[in-house]
């Protein structure tokens, strides 16, 4: 049997919508993963504003603003990559992509740097310091650290895509005809951006 | 017709250039996934029955039978976790959806044929996760398959081991309906506009949205649960602030829809079944695939009615109730259709028919039983009593179980190529019918009475019904060991099937069993309505 | 329906949405300074609507893109809406 080779091998049945839509499709799934993730966070905050409001004034809203704007820039970046790949600018959009790379970077250093603060201060889940806190402190630093923590593992896999997409460029994988596999990876950088625009003003914003 | 033997079947024609047993693994051809998962499927329902025989053995008596307490609370929670994650929700789609779906619209293949057999692969991750999770030291999980919160993360079993893997699985399920979707949008034939798909393909399209909305919704409720075990932050602890009844509310945001998951690709294959085997186009078309979506939709409004005697508001608690009576209506829209396509038809009282008419009959059960514990009084008398137990095995087991098997007889010629044994078929059925009424009727009575659920040890007025019951499990089980012995046997030793046993006009029957590779020598245009019986003398002249 | 209806959009619209977004999270950092009461979080929130609306529309496209997406992403959104909805009417009425 080893000689049929199949003819679904041979067939190069490329649909760049249908790849879309399925890329849409799993961005779907994240928003409704994170989305439960706010619905605990929102039923939270209802029922201890107080607490959240004083464990919210203990975030660092500098570092949270400066994330912000260097997500926010990522995204601006990834963006160019494919408008000049799509121009046939190859050497500019892996520029843009080494960018994103590079920011995305930033994002995790600051991340490293927040969270490294706050456990050098005692406070991470089950510590006797945050155990001593009310309930609602509690409950508002776990919340931090498990949807900052599931986000930034987003941020790394983005970046892990994107350093894909960079070696796919270079090998003429990718190609200014054939990039809509960019498109979908610039389409997954965007929704961890979105999400970071909401956790934002949910976290670093409560003053 | 007759050109059967000419076109290669997709057994002897590979997608890629192994043979034997690597051919089949890193097939990219969704029949033969299809039969992968009927494989991997099958193996967990087997595993299931076994252990739901074994828990009403114990049952057969009050006091200890054959095993201990812990015991028996670990094996009512690996056959509700395997027969839910790894039967009931794939089962349907994952086989029949996945090797009719794409010829029932005309297509090659699925969209993303690779991905296709990634989600079989994460499907068996998840499946070894879970056995695996026997095996360890801390034993199986013992939480029941709801794993609720605060004793999830308090006992010592290996839960979170088993709830990692539900994650996966939940993956799989995601991975097939992402699939679906974009093949349905994407794939169909020239000619094939959505209202000229057959009904299974919109009751798998509206599964799988159900499959893409809510299943991330648990995956991050198991997640938190994890993390609780691991870190114990707090979320749902009550003693840190948490809350368990949100917890609640999140599993049953996925778990709720998740029945509609099991339920709708059966409605589907009724849909197919019917008009059939009564020679007559299905009655109201455009109704059955609407409510088909309008049941994805309003299953997403009824979760909290699992919870009626958690604690959560009163306010809640009406309005959920009332919400609950909602799913009654499309439910009733597809039986009253289907009841009326067969109203002066010539029906054919084939075996998938009468597979088809055991399922009406429990599932009516089923569904009747479904509104007294939907309404909010009745509830709390049977809340977490047997007759809840009775209730979704009517629904899931007499419903989508029952399917199962209408299905699997339904296209078996055409997935293998042989034909089974009428007789024992017909057999087959009427023992099924008796084995299941007698297992699982005596329940509602028993709850009725005040039988609580999960209990391993009963009051003496209750011997008499738990009888009965473990009776009827024997003959259940016996002849679900009937039905697969006699489909091995054709499978050896059956006669040739034709490309047209039934007399069907959707599109697999138009094609050779086995089908070939590519599902169509040449690509079909269609033109013809989907139940357009008037097609089936062309298909002949053939 | 024939492949990509690419739309080209010039490397200037792109700066100016990322020029928009960097001022909404100025405007929403400085008034979360000031003292609003209960409107706080509901003005935050708006921002951060209008900046995530910007996001999908130009950076992922979806303005340009088949319009059966915009069909997708209502669907998911309305779930979203509906599942916090009835969770509320729990919460609420405790």
């Amino acid at each position: 049997m080893s000689n049929h080779i199949g003819a679904a091998d041979h067939q190069v049945h490329r649909d760049d919508v249908g790849a879309k839509m399925g890329m849409w499709l799993f961005l779907f799934t994240e928003i409704l993963l994170f989305g439960g993730m706010f619905l605990v966070y929102a039923v939270y905050r209802y029922q201890f504003p107080d607490q959240f409001h004083l464990a919210g004034m203990e975030l660092n809203t500098g570092i949270g603003t400066l994330n912000t704007i260097v997500l926010l820039t990522s995204s601006l970046t990834v963006v160019l990559a494919i408008g000049a790949l799509q121009k046939g600018n190859k050497f500019l959009s892996l520029i843009f992509l080494y960018a994103t790379i590079l920011l995305a970077l930033m994002f995790m250093v600051n991340k490293y740097f927040e969270w490294s603060t706050k456990i050098s201060h005692g406070i991470y889940p089950g510590s006797p310091e945050l155990l001593a806190k009310p309930n609602g402190q509690i409950l508002f630093f776990g919340l931090y650290y498990i949807m900052t923590g599931l986000h930034g593992l987003h941020v790394l896999i983005g970046m892990i895509v994107i350093a894909y997409m960079i070696a796919f460029i270079h090998k003429g994988k990718v190609t200014p005809d054939n990039h809509v596999i960019l498109e979908n990876s610039g389409l997954y950088w965007h929704l961890v951006d979105l999400i970071w625009i909401f956790l934002f003003p949910l976290f670093y914003l409560i003053q | 017709m007759a050109d059967a033997v000419a076109v290669k079947s997709f057994y002897q024609k590979s997608t890629n250039r192994h043979t034997g047993i690597l051919s089949w693994l890193m097939t990219k051809d969704h029949k033969r996934i299809g039969l992968m998962y009927m494989m991997a499927i099958l193996t967990f329902f087997v595993v299931g029955i076994i252990i739901g025989l074994l828990m009403r053995w114990e049952l057969i008596s009050p006091g200890r039978t054959i095993m201990d307490a812990q015991t028996y609370n670990q094996l009512f929670t690996l056959h509700g976790v395997i027969m839910i994650f790894l039967f009931i929700i794939p089962g349907l789609p994952a086989i029949f959806g996945n090797f009719f779906l794409p010829i029932h619209i005309g297509a090659e293949d699925v969209a993303f044929p690779r991905l296709n057999l990634l989600s079989w692969y994460v499907y068996i991750i998840g499946a070894v996760m879970v056995l695996v999770s026997l095996f360890l030291p801390g034993g199986p999980i013992d939480t029941g398959w709801t794993f609720y919160i605060p004793y999830s993360v308090r006992s010592t079993t290996n839960v979170s081991m088993a709830l990692f893997s539900a994650f996966v699985l939940g993956f799989s399920s995601i991975l097939t309906g992402l699939n679906f979707i974009v093949t349905v949008h994407r794939m169909r034939a020239p000619g094939m506009g959505f209202f000229k798909m057959p009904l299974f393909v919109w009751s798998t399209y509206a599964t799988a949205w159900i499959q893409i909305i809510a299943t991330p919704v648990i995956a991050i409720t198991i997640l938190l649960v994890i993390l609780e075990r691991a870190f114990g932050v707090g979320i749902f602890d009550p003693a840190l602030g948490g809350d368990p009844i949100l917890f609640q509310h999140m599993f049953w945001i996925y778990s709720h829809p998740a029945v509609y998951i099991m339920i709708l690709p059966a409605m589907g294959v009724v849909s197919e079944i019917i008009p059939t085997f009564a020679r007559r186009t299905i009655f109201g078309y455009k109704a059955i695939a609407m409510s088909s979506l309008a049941i994805a939709f309003v299953g997403y409004l009824v979760w909290a009615h699992h919870m009626f005697s958690s604690g959560m508001s009163d306010t809640a608690r009406w309005i959920f109730s009332l919400l609950t009576f909602i799913v009654a209506l499309p439910s009733g829209v597809k039986i009253f259709n289907w009841v009326a396509t067969m109203y002066k038809g010539s029906i054919d009282p084939q075996p998938p028919f009468l597979w088809v008419m055991n399922f009406i009959f429990l599932f009516s059960i089923g569904g009747l039983t479904g509104l007294v514990l939907g309404a909010l009084s009745t509830d709390i008398h049977l809340t977490d009593t047997y007759f809840v137990v009775a209730h979704f095995h009517y629904v899931m087991f007499g419903g989508t179980g029952t399917i199962f098997f209408a299905a699997l007889h339904y296209w078996f010629p055409k997935m293998f190529g042989k034909m089974y044994n009428m007789t024992f078929a017909r057999i087959a059925v009427v023992l099924y019918f008796i084995g299941f009424n007698m297992l699982y009727f005596p329940k509602f009575i028993m709850g009725y009475m005040g039988m609580p659920r999960r209990y391993y040890d009963y009051l003496p007025q209750f011997t008499i019904y738990q009888e009965i019951s473990t009776i009827g499990s024997w003959i259940l089980a016996g002849t679900i060991f009937f039905i697969i012995g006699y489909l091995i046997h054709a499978l050896v030793k059956g006669e040739k099937a034709t490309s047209n046993p039934w007399g069907g006009v959707t599109l697999e029957w138009h094609i050779p069993s086995p089908p070939p590779l590519e599902n169509f020598v040449s690509v079909p245009t269609i033109t013809h309505e989907p139940y357009d019986f008037s097609q089936l003398k062309e298909m002949k002249d053939e | 329906m024939s492949g990509n209806s690419k739309h080209h959009i010039s490397y200037g619209t792109y700066i100016l949405v990322w020029l928009a977004l960097l001022a909404f999270t100025t405007i929403t950092v400085t008034i979360a300074g000031v003292n609003l009461g209960r409107y706080t979080l509901f003005i935050a929130l708006t921002i951060a609507a209008i900046k995530s609306a910007l996001v999908i529309n130009i950076f992922m496209h979806i303005k340009f893109d088949e319009p059966i997406f915009k069909v997708f992403l209502g669907i998911s959104g309305a779930t979203l809406l509906v599942i916090f909805f009835l969770t509320f009417i729990d919460f609420l009425y405790r």
